[in-house]
């Protein structure tokens, strides 16, 4: 008889590890157990997104649940001699905590893991998405069956409303009245629809869960549908995620082959489905109104929403629109009950949502948390600090259309109400963590710059004073700013966030507005002294050899691209002005901290700048 | 493929489905097999294949896993077994053809004495 596989190896398919070439380590493993003749010993899973995409491509061994990091088809034939014949744990290619220096081989002791909490995420990584067989076998689709068939939808609106769950999209509406609403509009006509157009550049949470547990979804979706009394449902995904679309089509095609959707799901004479809809990538078509403008193909613009779109939404008809995250945590509470689901988080806020955790940290990736957890444990707990041993400046959240807060804000706990009281918003759960060479003015510049493009144009506030703003900042970074400019930025900004219609354009000076609230100084430092103290803005700052630090290692030598350094070695190093083009490389580089930040007017008169002004008369010549 | 139609057939379902994904739950007992090279030159390999044979047959729930050489090579094949309420037995010398024995005495939830290498308290 057929030996039965012992060994299960998960191997992440998901976007971040595919990019990281996932699919040969796939290919490797499979053709060397083949050589072995061990394929009926060892089953190769390929599993969703487990959210530690800076470590990917990533693999799970089970039982056991040893995870190796980084993993490269080079180092398969070595893992299944040692690992999968052997079973001794490949200590090369575990987690290394950048903090302590330990090695931690199973996946649930690392750090990153240990202090999330996933519920939401629980399946991503654990079971393959294009198996329906799968999800059932891990509980799937039991929520699903004792909503239709021992709840009526009253009970089911009741109890996500005691649950206390707010929309995962950002606004933070509460779920559960939304549902009600939509149930109590009239007409017979009603549809419910997922939002998966998630523009914000760095957030991949809605991605990972649709790539990777895409039923999870369709099933809070089927449950909403029910409670809310629709038939027709959408799924609208941008169409740069075309991994999440075929993983959602797979799943759609699975679940209609069980009963599961369609036509009289589960015997319980409930009929329902769903199309796909891929969205043309416009940032505004997140915006509920104008994704269902886009959706009934129109141009994605925003309406006025003095009529709720639970009346009148997609076509006119009653909709039920919620984000991915708030449609995959439906299965959950319906399985758990309200009061569960309360436990967890804060009074306002409860339950979990995910944040993808980017920028200057030691670990990025996806992570879960309850709300309410501070600032200060997802930067340095979970994403264990900043590399090199840099300092936190800020922490962006909520997308560009968020704000940046600071290092005396770390312990404010994260959840809807405290994040907008303090100039930011949760957005959809982006967060960006930024260290001292981040340079706040150009940051707000470059989020600006962001929303001129994606501003739908239909309101001239958004349209043209995001411009003149985005002016005003190009003004500001280059060093021409004029008197006036932070006053004249800070009114724009008012007038933009009062006069514009959609949430895009209300939100869209909160970089501006939250980097003048917390971080005015460094307007000012570049305004007055024309200086960028982060040595960002080019044209505002230099950089200057310090010859007292300065050992001669020749370090910055080696980094500098445009050969502006000078100096042999064990003698102080100079930099030539007129070559360098203030990239930063040579401080980066430098162990000693003896290259500095200057600004440009400083850099006359020193040794430097005579020698800046022989290599101007040298280029003159 | 057979529609679900009520909260039976979808657990009925699941049950089937379960033994797919089992190894990536605790389901409480873990067989653990030495394949150090002291092992597999004394036969652990067929001991770990027989092993997964016979918990199928009977349709056991427990976890087959490896791990290496722990230094009481004269014990090899060594098989230890740990599950949830007890604690962990390790027996030597568990040749392929003790391995039906094995799975009987584990079935029962007995320990076989006298191939007891070390049980801790």
């Amino acid at each position: 008889m057929a030996t039965k596989p012992r060994t299960t190896v998960l191997l992440c398919n998901s976007t971040g590890c595919e990019a990281s070439h996932s699919r040969p380590v796939y290919e490797a493993m499979t053709a060397e157990l083949q050589r072995r003749g061990m394929e009926t010993e060892v089953r190769v899973v390929t599993g969703g997104c487990r959210g530690f995409c800076s470590m990917g491509p990533v693999m799970d061994i089970y039982p056991g649940g040893v995870f190796y990091v980084k993993v490269k088809p080079a180092d398969v034939a070595e893992i299944v001699e040692e690992s999968l014949v052997k079973g001794r744990v490949l200590e090369r290619l575990c987690y290394k905590d950048p903090v302590s220096k330990k090695i931690i081989p199973i996946f649930e002791n690392i750090p990153f893991y240990a202090k999330q909490q996933r519920i939401i995420m629980s399946h991503c990584g654990r079971i393959n998405p294009c198996r329906i067989e799968e999800y059932i076998a891990f509980g799937g689709y039991e929520a699903l069956a004792h909503a239709l068939l021992a709840m009526k939808p009253e009970d089911i609106i009741r109890d996500i409303k005691a649950s206390g769950l707010r929309g995962r999209g950002g606004a933070g509406y509460p779920t559960g009245r939304k549902w009600e609403s939509t149930r109590k509009a009239e007409g017979d006509i009603k549809y419910v629809v997922v939002n998966g157009d998630e523009g914000d550049p760095g957030a991949f949470v809605d991605r990972s869960i649709m790539e990777a547990d895409p039923h999870g979804v369709l099933e809070g979706l089927i449950i909403g549908a029910f409670a809310v009394g629709a038939h027709d449902g959408f799924f609208y995904v941008r169409d740069e995620y075309p991994l999440a679309v075929q993983h959602l089509n797979i799943a759609l095609q699975q679940a209609r082959e069980y009963g599961l959707l369609g036509k009289n799901i589960l015997g319980a004479g409930f009929d329902f489905d769903v199309k796909i809809v891929r969205g043309a990538g416009a940032f505004v078509c997140g915006e509920s109104s104008a994704l269902m403008q886009s959706l009934e193909g129109k141009v994605g613009e925003p309406r006025p929403k003095h009529v709720h779109a639970t009346d009148q939404g997609l076509f006119d008809r009653p909709t039920c629109l919620n984000n991915v995250k708030t449609w995959a945590t439906i299965p959950h509470i319906v399985n758990n009950g309200p009061e569960w689901f309360r436990k967890m988080g804060t009074q306002d806020s409860p339950g979990t949502t995910v944040f993808s955790l980017v920028g200057k940290a030691n670990n990025t990736g996806l992570v879960e948390v309850p709300m309410g957890i501070s600032l200060r444990d997802l930067v340095y707990k979970i994403g264990g600090g900043l590399p090199k041993g840099r300092t936190f400046k800020a922490v962006q959240t909520g997308g560009p259309s968020g704000g940046c807060l600071p290092a005396d804000l770390l312990d404010l706990p994260v959840d809807f109400d405290r994040l907008t009281e303090a100039g930011s918003m949760m957005g959809s759960g982006g967060m960006v963590v930024m260290d001292d060479r981040t340079c706040m003015v150009d940051i707000s510049r470059y989020f600006l710059e962001f929303l001129k493009e994606e501003s739908c144009g239909k309101c001239s506030t958004c349209r043209e004073g995001i411009k003149r703003m985005l002016e005003i900042l190009d003004r500001i970074t280059s060093g021409q700013s004029q008197a006036g400019d932070v006053e004249m930025l800070e009114s724009l900004a008012r007038t933009v966030q009062m006069a514009s219609m959609c949430g895009l354009g209300k939100s869209a000076p909160n970089p501006v507005l939250s980097t003048l609230r917390y971080f005015r100084q460094e307007y000012e430092q570049h305004i007055t002294d024309k200086f960028c103290p982060a040595g960002v803005c080019r044209e505002l700052v230099a950089y200057r050899v310090v010859a007292e630090k300065c050992k001669g290692c020749q370090l910055c030598i080696k980094a500098c691209q445009r050969e502006a350094i000078s100096g042999s070695l064990k003698q102080p190093h100079m930099i030539d002005q007129v070559k360098c083009i203030q990239c930063g490389a040579c401080f980066e580089a430098c162990r000693l901290d003896a290259i500095q930040v200057v600004s440009k007017s400083a850099i006359g008169g020193n040794g430097n700048g005579a020698k800046a002004g022989e290599a101007v008369k040298e280029a003159v010549a | 493929m057979p529609k679900v139609t009520s909260l039976e057939d979808l657990h009925k379902l699941r049950a089937q489905l379960r033994e797919e994904v089992t190894q990536r739950y605790d389901v409480g007992t873990t067989v653990v097999v030495g394949m150090g090279t002291c092992g597999i030159a004394a036969g652990a390999r067929e001991t770990l294949l027989a092993l997964n044979n016979e918990l199928a047959r009977r349709e056991m729930s427990a976890n087959v896993t490896i791990d290496g050489c722990i230094g009481k090579c004269q014990f090899e094949p060594i098989v230890t077994i740990h599950r949830a309420s007890a604690s962990p037995v390790m027996y030597g010398h568990v040749t392929a053809d003790k391995v039906p024995e094995l799975v009987d005495k584990l079935a029962q939830g007995q320990v076989i004495q006298e191939w007891v290498v070390t049980q801790e308290e």
